[in-house]
């Protein structure tokens, strides 16, 4: 084989081989979509995190708005203790609500941020002081069946 | 009792020592690899007949198991009503494993088996030998723009596996079966991590090309030069690389994915 022939098949093949890379990263996986630049850092403690990890998604409104670091437990006040990394494009006002969602039922968990009414705006690194908790299931049902036990007694006077 | 004991003891001396003399071989690949990055024609060549040549059976087998994905991905996750979730699944097992693996396993069977043959007769025919008497040497002439041939080849032939792949399985699944295409890209997008997966995925890949080449060229430069000899390096050539594969992947995969993603 000639080589002009050989420099293209080889030409063709390495073009293809970074097309299907770049397809792989833009097509298939978030490079494109969750392309995060600047952030800032914000910290948020939780009473109960469920099955919050990190990498999970910080949304508002449903819009991908950063991403969770790093998980820690505080000894001291016996709380999980977040961070996470915001863009700097979004910033959001101080009584900010941060609470941990369920996409779907089965889905994975993320933290969805509820905007409140202040006028003053996080500052980087500075603490989310409203939080709400995962919703563990356990719970939720022993709550049901405790509430269905307590109603039970009057269901025969009716 | 003592000949058993002498023919373990044996066995073992000799698997070290050719490890050894791998290990140096591979040393002695580098040290020489300048004349095939200086004559880049000569590994033009190479990835030619290892990458360009090898495309047909990566392009068809990834297209048919990601088919297969498709739809026993489909089977399974329709029992729990979320067959969305159906690029996810041959997305993230596609570009994590199956990927690099199998086109390893493929490489290492179409090219590599090509590399130890063609090495292996031109040491039994003493074209290495002969290249050593016009002081040319045969390490940096014919070993090094293969091994830095079948390196290049693999990545790319893995990124063409894994993409091949998710097309087939959209393929079975958005157009075959029903599955919502919208969802079927978001959702993949949405839990496939550039970092995470993709670049580990091509890391696995390069290793993989490494490790393969190198068993490959080592087999036919170190086999008896008869015909029996080669055909037995050939043999090891593909049983050593897909043991090397499917070892290295476990290791790889045990630093890369400790499941707390």
């Amino acid at each position: 084989m000639n080589r002009t022939v050989l420099d293209l098949w080889v030409g063709v093949f390495v073009a293809v081989g970074v097309a299907a890379v770049l397809f792989l990263a833009l097509k298939v996986g978030n490079l494109a979509s969750a392309n995060i630049g600047e952030t800032y850092r914000l910290q948020a403690n939780f009473d109960n995190i469920g099955g919050l990890k990190p990498r999970a998604p910080v949304k508002s409104s449903g819009v991908v708005v950063g991403r969770v670091t790093e998980i820690t437990f505080d000894p001291n006040l016996y709380v999980a203790v977040v961070k996470m990394d915001v863009d700097k494009r979004y910033s959001f006002p101080r009584d900010t609500f941060a609470t941990i969602l369920t996409s779907g039922l089965l889905g994975e968990q993320y933290i969805g941020f509820e905007v409140g009414g202040d006028t003053e705006m996080l500052k980087p690194d500075a603490t989310i002081t409203k939080t709400q908790s995962a919703v563990v299931l356990e719970k939720l049902i022993s709550q049901f069946m405790f509430n269905k036990a307590a109603e039970s007694p009057k269901a025969p006077e009716q | 009792m003592t000949r058993l004991l002498r023919a373990m003891g044996a066995r073992t001396v000799d698997g070290i020592w050719r490890l050894g003399f791998a290990t140096r071989f591979f040393l002695a690949i580098l040290a020489r690899s300048g004349t095939s990055f200086a004559r880049f024609q000569l590994t033009i060549r190479e990835i030619f007949s290892t990458g360009v040549l090898s495309l047909i059976i990566i392009l068809v087998s990834g297209f048919f198991v990601g088919l297969v994905l498709g739809l026993q991905g489909y089977e399974t996750l329709q029992r729990y009503g979320s067959s969305e979730a159906l690029g996810i699944l041959v997305a993230l097992s596609l570009v994590r494993e199956l990927g690099p693996v199998v086109a390893g396993l493929l490489f290492a069977s179409r090219a590599g088996s090509a590399l130890t043959a063609e090495i292996g007769l031109m040491k039994t025919t003493e074209q290495l030998k002969a290249m050593d008497m016009m002081a040319v040497d045969p390490i940096a002439r014919v070993v090094a723009p293969r091994f830095w041939g079948g390196v290049i080849s693999m990545p790319l032939l893995a990124a063409l596996f894994s993409t091949m792949g998710v097309f087939g399985a959209w393929f079975i699944g958005v157009v075959f079966i029903g599955v919502d295409d919208g969802a079927f890209w978001s959702q993949m997008q949405a839990s496939v991590d550039f970092r995470y997966d993709i670049v580990n995925g091509v890391i696995k890949s390069v290793v993989f090309g490494f490790a393969v080449a190198l068993i490959a060229v080592f087999e036919g430069y170190d086999s008896a030069p008869t015909a029996e000899g080669v055909s037995r390096a050939i043999t090891r050539t593909v049983v050593n690389s897909a043991l090397a594969i499917l070892a290295l992947d476990f290791v790889l995969t045990s630093f890369m994915f400790r499941g707390n993603g």
